[in-house]
Order: structure tokens, then C-alpha cells, then sequence
């Protein structure tokens, strides 16, 4: 099979408006007889259902959670990148366009990354148009801060809670449309198999969390917007109901998943402390604005940091990396990290933290301003770990963070099946090999406020609408599939709790497939993690009935996914053979220890299709072609 | 592990309570050496690892991002919603505050319009009623003008940031003794209608919401100032006297009925 990325033709600064004008319309006294599904009200699911809606489609909105507000997206802190280029910094769309190619290592779409650039502009409109409180100078204009991977001033912020203010915007243009009727919301169900008539999209079976029944919806089409799978990893920054799952099953049923290996280690993070831990929470990247990353100079130096002198500090990110410093891209200040503590310099009772130290901002601009900055995340701080950071630099390492890798998709965010449409962190789409910060929230909101709106009426445009019934044998049968697997995890009665088969997993992935990787550690992961598996479905023991609400139930499911999908990750990390981004091969790296991309044999995304049980999944790829950009060696000298 | 490995020993009284049927009843569960360094949420997370292992059912509890930011979360710990610390989510709650020894009293956050689902979660879906009722400004997806057009003050823009920290977790609700959701109420309107862009449909979203909020069998306000002590956020009760402002200018100027 190839696989057509439906790239429109002409230069890259017109492909968009092109595409649109190209694109067949649904005629606006149809769209009511269109039905959508979107599954997800984070960023992507919300802001995706209100347009639906907005449109006259009539949408089903389902989510994890007791409200579509709670999603996952609430929890961003930093910002929200766009090429308002309001500081006069020298910013514009084709800067913004660059920076995220580049920071995605030439492992992303020249003409998906440049839509994104150019629609960031009007998501920052639209949200202060919804009434988001973003922070403003004092002229009442609105202020930016710079973030890691670029060199200008364009992130726009609401404090610490960027995502919070961003995600209750697109929840009450979803609250809106709920109370027109146009959008039917269905809250604390899970989406656990997803139904294809005839090869396409045309409903889901959802799970009611609460009675356990099982609901079957159909369709015109289906979105995804489910999140990201860094929960693979057990601890993560990610909350605690992100998970594979619906990704997962639409996998199973054909869809591709492209790029699984490539996942995000965020360097400013809690360090971890004991087995019961969670979480691990995330400091925002905004902090490396003003604070400066630094280990002591001696390995083993067990001295309180304020009795280092200057002279016995190596603030190694300005050292290795003078014109971007403490504001390197996520994964190479995460890898420099490491370097330092398995050379036996990190601090801290494990060993395993680094200092990101404020001494001198607060000297410099006083502890108010600091205060006002960066405020709510001292608390933050000081409240997990019990130590203050206005008189003690914090201590963080690196943890995983976001998921670049995702559900294949082409320019019209279509996956492989014909009707599954994925959007937000659940695609694959638009960060390549690494993320840069505050480009998440960017891509959520302009996958589903302004793409999604246009590409789904293109493929709406050739479907007759609502022409099956949940009655089709394909729902049952769906319906089925799912309760036998509950039913079967339900029955085991084994010895071992799902949180502990998770946390192995979790162990497993970080040591063998986390910051860097190896042949050998990546076989050696694949086979630990089928052994692994096997043992879960003989001895995982899952408390409760199937027919109220029973978390552990939950967890067993998403768990059985993550166990599955581990494997198909380590695999493609053992696949690609080279270092990008996130995804670093020890041994493919330059004599200064960067990643080293192979251009000639990797400039590709790598989509897996599912074959069945027990079997291979086969490899597809999809060449990268740069017009507009040279691929270099990315340097941050 | 950092910081030593300081355990405590604890006896939980937790409320069980199989659905929104069942009366409902408490449980005593001796908890042994939980280390101090844990959240609240993490003790009863290990608590549960104990309760499946002996066979038994765990205690279901709402909870996601535990960084007190998506709202999940929430249970009355010795009375009090989010438990003694102010400011502060159940998640967020570290065991560090308790001592050896101590008995801790975990209830779900009760009000007439939430309604129990099983154990210490409850049904908050009323909150979402009332956004669904106003609190929203009415613009669709494209029209919007460049997002500089309108400048507005910081001070401006900071105090409906403040209104706008609300995680609608619902403790306010269930530290009212007349279980109202002013606070809740007052804080999106604050939020919507201090900003120009909220203020065409200020007078709709009073009428609306406060509407909305006495159909869903929520209280009404006597000025205990209950919520705003237990608010996680901090939400100041400033807020429903801007509400009640805003509610009597709509209800005696607009022709909104
Ligand atoms: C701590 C933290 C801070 C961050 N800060 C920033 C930042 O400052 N800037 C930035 O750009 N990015 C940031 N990110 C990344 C960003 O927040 C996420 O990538 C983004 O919010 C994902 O949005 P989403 O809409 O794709 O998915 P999510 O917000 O994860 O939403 C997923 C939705 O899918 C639902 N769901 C999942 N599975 C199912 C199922 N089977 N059935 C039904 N529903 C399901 C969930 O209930 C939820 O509603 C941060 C991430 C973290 C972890
Ligand atoms: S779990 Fe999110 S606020 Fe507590």
C-alpha cells in the first residue's frame, strides 16, 4: 500500500488556500443530516466539536472524565506559540514554520508544519475573542515570552495555566452548542472499540463508566482526539487517565500508526522519589527563561549548593550551547542532563537532578517580579518537594512529557482508514522527531478550530448521510469484541495488581527505550515486555464487578493496551537506525555526542499496520520531501 | 528515596457507599507505614493496592492530573473540602501534615444537586448545566478581529484571570451549608463580564446562569463565606457581589426576562 499524503501542489505558501477552495463543500441546509462522532474534549476534541457544531453537523462528543473541561489539555502551564510577531523581534509565519521543522529534526511534513504556522495568528484571535485572560503590559497589549527552540519572543500565556484557560475557552464554545442541542455530550464514557462498515468509520462502541453498559453510536465520521500515550512509560507529567487505548483499537481495525519510537523526555521536571509516586510533575520550560541549569564541576560534590562557589559550577547548557543556553530544545538539554548525572554529577539524594537555580534573576530583577512571573509554580514546588526555590535553586530531571508519534494521517488530518479522522496530540502530524514547547496547544486548537472544519466537508461532501443503523451486524459484533475482553480480565483472579504490571512496564520502557536507546537494550525490551504481557493475562487480579464504576477495571484495559503498543514502539525505535530528536541511538551520534539523522535511508515517517495476534506488523513509509528547507545538522551552538 | 523514609501509622474512616442507592456507611482501615513524603491521594492509592490484594474492593476516588488543576479530584477530608491545608486541592494535600496516629475522617463532597456515583465520587454535572446556561461569550470560530484590536488594562486583564483560576472541582458547593454554587456562579461571570469582549452579553448570562443554578437544586446565598475559605483557587467572595450587581442591573434594565 502507498500511502498518499494528499499534499496539495503549488508553493508551500499557497498549498492551504489552494487546498481549501479546492475542497468540496457540504451544502449548509445538509450539514444537519451529517453525524459526527469526536472522541476527546481536550484542546483538539473541544475546539473540534463547537465548529462541528458551530457549522449545523450534529455531533457526539464523548470523554474519560466527569466533565469535558477536565481533560488532560487543562494541566499545560507555559503558552501557546503564534507568529504574531507583536514584539518586533523579527518573527513571521515562514520563521515560526522554520523553527518547527527544525525542531522537529526534518522528520515532519514541510506543508503541514507551514499550515500550522500560518494558522496560529487567527487561534490567538479567536481566543482572546472567547475571552481568554492572557497576560498583557502594561499598555494593554498582549505580552510574550520566549520558550526553548527559538530565539524570539512568541509565546502568549495565561500565568502558569495557559492550557486551564485555553481549554475552558473551547469548553464553553462546546457548553454553548451543548445548549443549542447541536453537540450531544457524553461524559465518563470510554471509547472502546470502534466500528467499520465497509472498510470506513462509521461509529463506536462506548463503555459507560459508571453502569458499565455498553453504548453503541453511529455516524458520518469519526474524530480521535484521545491524547497522548506517554503513559507508557507509568510515570509521566501526563495525567493519570491518558492512555493508547482508542488509538489503539482504530490501529487494530486498520488504521496506521506512524512513528510510535518518537517520544518527548522534558528536562524540567520533579525529580522521582519512591515506588508509591504517581506522577512526576512538570516545571514549566518557561523557567529556564530566568533560571540557569548548573551541576558542580567535582562528580560526588555533596556540599548544600550555596556553599559552591561561582568558580566550582558548570552551568553546562551555556557552556555547550552559548547562543541558545538554557533555552536548547527539550531533548537536548534533557540528553546533556543525563550526560552529566551518569558521569556522577547530578545531585540530590538519588543523584539523578540537576539544579535550575534563580539566584541570580532574583538578584537581577528582584524576587516581585520573579514572584509574578513564575509564582504559582514556586508553590507548585515548595509544596511537593518542601523546599523553597526563592532560596534554594530547585532540582530537576527529565520525564517524559508528550508523544510525537501518533495515528498516521494525511493533510487532511484523514487516517488510513477512509471516515477516522485524528486530531491533536493523538496524530502523528506536525512535530516530527521533537516537539518544540508551547506548539501543542497550537496544533490542537488549529486542528480542530480550523482545519477540521474544511477537510471533513471534503470527504462529508461524497457520503450519504446516516446510511447504516447501530442494527448493522458490524455493531454487535464490535460491541462483542469488547465485552470479552473485560469479561476475560475480569476472570483472571491472579496475584498481581494492574498498577504493578503498569510500573514494571514503565521501568522497562525508561531503561530501554527512553532517553537513549540501543539494539541490544531495545531487543532485549522487546522480549521483556512479551513475557511481561503473557504474565499479566495469566495473574493480573482485577477487583470489582463490570457493571458499576470500577477504576481498577479501567486501568486493566488501558494497561493491556500500553503492554501490546510498548512493543510496537521498542520496535520501531530498534527499526530506525539513527538519532533525531527525541529518539537517540548511542550509536548513531556526532563526535560531540548530538544525534546523528541518516538522511540517505531515514527521511521518512514510518507508518505500522497491524497484521493480527502474534503477528509482525508490517512497515510502510512515507518519503519526507523538503522543498523549501535544506536539512542540516541542527545546531544550537 | 529522598528525605529519609519518615512513616506514619494513620486510621482511615472512609465513607463506602455503593451507588446512589445504597445508604452508605463508614469503614475503619488501619493504615501502617505510610511514608509522609506521599500525597493524600498516593496514600489511598497504596491503600488500594492492599484492599485488591486481600480481595477486597478498593475505594473509588476521583482523581487525574494531580497537580490541582484539572478539578477532579475533591473529598472532605476531617470536614473540611480538599482537607486542612488552604489554598490547596486534595491532590495537592501532602502526608506530611498529619502525625502518627492520627484518625482521618474521608467523606465525598456532599450537596443536594451531587448526587453520590460510588464511594467518595460524586455527580458534579450540574456545574456543567450552569456553564452550558451562560457562561460562554457567543462567537463562533472565524470573524474574530486581530487579537490586539482591543487593548486592556493588566490590572483589567489580572483580575479576570484571577475569576478565571476556578477548576470547578465544587468544593465551594459542599462547604456551604446551603450548598449554593454562588462562588462558582460568580467567579465565570467576573471572569466574562470584566472583559470588553464579555460585556454585549452580560445581562443574558447573569439571568442565565443564576437561573440555571436554583433548576439544578443548588442553594442560595447567605453570606457564610464558607466557600471562599475552602476555594483552592483562592476565589475571592468579591465575586458574588459583582455577581449580585450584575444580576439586579440585568434584572432591572435589559429587557432579557
Ligand atoms: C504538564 C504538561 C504541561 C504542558 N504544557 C504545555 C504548554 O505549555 N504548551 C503546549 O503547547 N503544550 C503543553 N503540553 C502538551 C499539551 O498539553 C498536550 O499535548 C495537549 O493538551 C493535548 O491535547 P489533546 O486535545 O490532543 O488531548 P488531551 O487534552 O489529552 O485530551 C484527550 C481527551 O480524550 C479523552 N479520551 C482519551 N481516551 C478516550 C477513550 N478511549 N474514550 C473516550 N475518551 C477518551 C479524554 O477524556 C480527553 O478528553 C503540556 C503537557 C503536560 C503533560
Ligand atoms: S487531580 Fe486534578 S486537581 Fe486534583
Amino acid at each position: 500500500m502507498k500511502l498518499d499524503a494528499r499534499i496539495p501542489s503549488g508553493p508551500l505558501a499557497e498549498k492551504w488556500d489552494k487546498h481549501r477552495f479546492d475542497l468540496k463543500l457540504v451544502n449548509p441546509a445538509n450539514k444537519k443530516k451529517y453525524h459526527i462522532i469526536v472522541v476527546g474534549t481536550g484542546l483538539a476534541g473541544s475546539s473540534a466539536s463547537a465548529s462541528l457544531a458551530e457549522l449545523g453537523y450534529n455531533v457526539k462528543t464523548f470523554c474519560l472524565q466527569d466533565s469535558p473541561r477536565r481533560a488532560h489539555s487543562i494541566a499545560a502551564q507555559g503558552g501557546i506559540n503564534a507568529a504574531k510577531n507583536y514584539p518586533n523581534d523579527g518573527d513571521s509565519i515562514w520563521r515560526l514554520f522554520y523553527d518547527t521543522i527544525k525542531g522537529g529534526d526534518y522528520r515532519s511534513r514541510e506543508a503541514n508544519v507551514y499550515r500550522l504556522a500560518q494558522i496560529s495568528n487567527h487561534i490567538i484571535d479567536h481566543c482572546v475573542a472567547q475571552g481568554i485572560p492572557f497576560a498583557r503590559e502594561y499598555g494593554g497589549l498582549l505580552a510574550n515570552r520566549s520558550f526553548g527552540g527559538a530565539q524570539v519572543s512568541r509565546t502568549f500565556y495565561a500565568r502558569g495555566q495557559t492550557g486551564q484557560q485555553l481549554l475552558l475557552g473551547a469548553y464553553s464554545s462546546l457548553s454553548r452548542q451543548i445548549a443549542t442541542g447541536r453537540v450531544r455530550m457524553f461524559p465518563r464514557r470510554e471509547m472502546v472499540n470502534l466500528v467499520l462498515v465497509k472498510g470506513e468509520a462509521k461509529g463506536i462502541v462506548a463503555r459507560n463508566l459508571i453502569t458499565g453498559a455498553f453504548e453503541l453510536h453511529e455516524a458520518d465520521a469519526v474524530i480521535l482526539a484521545t491524547g497522548g500515550y506517554g503513559n507508557v512509560f507509568y510515570l509521566s507529567t501526563n495525567a493519570a487517565s491518558c492512555n493508547v487505548g482508542a488509538a489503539f483499537r482504530a490501529y487494530k481495525k486498520g488504521a496506521m500508526f506512524a512513528n510510535p519510537c518518537f517520544s518527548q523526555i522534558h528536562p524540567t521536571c520533579i525529580p522521582h522519589t519512591g515506588e508509591y509516586q504517581s506522577k512526576l510533575t512538570l516545571m514549566s520550560e518557561s523557567l529556564r527563561n530566568d533560571g540557569r541549569v548548573w551541576v558542580p564541576k567535582k562528580p560526588g560534590d555533596t556540599r548544600p549548593p550555596e556553599e559552591i562557589p561561582e568558580q566550582e559550577r558548570d552551568y553546562f547548557l551555556e557552556r555547550r550551547y552559548p547562543s541558545f543556553g538554557n533555552l536548547v530544545p527539550r531533548d537536548v538539554a534533557s540528553r546533556a542532563t543525563k550526560v552529566e548525572c551518569d558521569s556522577g554529577k547530578g545531585v540530590g539524594p538519588t543523584g539523578y537532578a540537576v539544579y535550575l537555580d534563580f539566584r541570580d534573576a532574583i538578584k537581577r530583577d528582584g524576587r516581585e517580579v520573579i514572584q509574578r512571573k513564575y509564582g504559582n509554580l514556586f508553590d507548585m514546588y515548595k509544596n511537593i518537594t518542601d523546599a523553597d526555590p526563592y532560596e534554594r535553586p530547585m532540582m530537576i530531571y527529565p520525564a517524559t512529557h508528550y508523544t510525537m508519534g501518533g495515528l498516521w494521517v494525511d493533510y487532511n488530518l484523514m487516517s488510513t482508514i477512509p471516515g477516522l479522522f485524528v486530531l491533536g496530540e493523538a496524530n502523528f502530524s506536525d512535530h516530527g522527531a521533537n516537539r518544540l514547547g508551547a506548539s501543542a496547544l497550537m496544533q490542537g486548537l488549529a486542528d480542530g478550530y480550523f482545519v477540521i472544519p474544511y477537510t471533513i466537508g471534503g470527504y462529508l461532501a461524497d457520503v450519504t448521510p446516516s446510511e447504516v443503523g447501530t442494527d448493522h451486524p458490524a455493531f454487535e459484533e464490535a460491541a462483542k469484541e469488547a465485552e470479552a475482553r473485560i469479561k476475560k480480565l475480569l476472570s483472571i483472579k491472579g496475584g498481581r495488581t494492574v498498577s504493578s504490571f503498569h510500573r514494571q512496564l514503565g521501568e522497562i520502557m525508561w531503561e530501554y527505550c527512553g532517553m537513549t536507546r540501543n539494539e541490544s537494550g531495545l531487543k532485549k525490551a522487546i522480549a521483556m515486555i512479551q513475557e511481561l504481557r503473557e504474565e499479566f493475562w495469566e495473574n493480573v487480579i482485577v477487583p470489582g464487578s463490570d457493571w458499576d464504576y470500577n477504576l481498577s477495571l479501567q486501568k486493566a484495559c488501558r494497561v493491556a493496551d500500553f503492554l501490546e503498543f510498548a512493543e510496537l514502539m521498542a520496535r520501531d525505535a530498534l527499526t530506525r537506525k539513527e538519532s533525531c530528536g527525541g529518539h537517540f541511538r548511542e550509536e548513531f551520534q556526532t563526535e560531540e555526542g548530538e544525534a546523528l539523522r541518516d538522511d540517505q535511508n531515514y527521511c521518512h515517517v514510518a507508518a505500522w499496520e497491524y497484521q493480527g495476534e502474534d503477528k509482525e506488523p508490517t512497515l510502510y513509509t512515507e518519503p519526507l520531501v523538503f522543498e523549501n528547507v535544506q536539512p542540516s545538522q541542527r545546531s544550537y551552538k | 528515596m529522598t528525605q529519609g523514609t519518615e512513616t506514619i501509622d494513620i486510621t482511615l474512616k472512609v465513607w463506602r457507599q455503593k451507588g446512589p442507592e445504597d445508604r452508605g456507611r463508614f469503614e475503619t482501615i488501619e493504615v501502617k507505614d505510610v511514608e509522609t513524603h506521599m500525597s493524600f491521594l498516593e496514600m489511598l492509592d497504596v491503600v488500594n493496592e492492599r484492599l485488591t490484594l486481600e480481595g477486597k474492593e478498593p475505594i473509588e476516588f476521583d482523581s487525574d492530573c494531580r497537580e490541582g488543576i484539572c478539578g477532579m479530584c475533591g473529598a472532605v477530608v476531617n470536614g473540611i473540602p480538599h482537607g486542612p491545608e488552604k489554598a490547596m486541592t486534595l491532590c495537592q494535600l501532602h502526608m506530611r501534615k498529619f502525625e502518627d496516629g492520627d484518625t482521618i475522617v474521608v467523606e465525598p463532597l456532599r450537596a443536594r444537586a451531587f448526587k453520590v456515583v460510588k464511594d467518595l465520587i460524586v455527580d458534579r454535572s450540574p456545574l456543567d448545566k450552569i456553564i452550558q446556561a451562560g457562561g460562554y461569550i457567543s462567537v463562533n470560530v472565524g470573524g474574530a478581529p486581530d487579537a490586539n484590536a482591543i487593548p486592556i488594562s493588566q490590572e483589567l486583564a489580572e483580575k479576570a484571570m484571577d475569576a478565571a483560576a476556578c477548576i470547578g472541582c465544587g468544593a465551594c458547593v459542599a462547604a456551604c451549608p446551603n450548598a449554593s454554587a454562588m462562588l462558582f456562579v460568580s467567579a465565570k461571570v467576573s471572569h466574562l463580564t470584566l472583559l470588553p469582549q464579555g460585556k454585549p452579553e452580560a445581562a443574558r448570562r447573569a439571568i442565565g446562569m443564576v437561573r440555571a443554578m436554583d433548576a439544578c437544586g443548588f442553594g442560595n446565598c447567605s453570606n457564610e463565606r464558607e466557600c471562599e475559605a475552602v476555594c483552592p483557587k483562592e476565589i475571592k467572595i468579591t465575586n458574588i457581589a459583582r455577581l449580585n450587581r450584575e444580576f439586579i442591573k440585568a434584572a432591572l434594565f435589559s429587557m432579557e426576562k
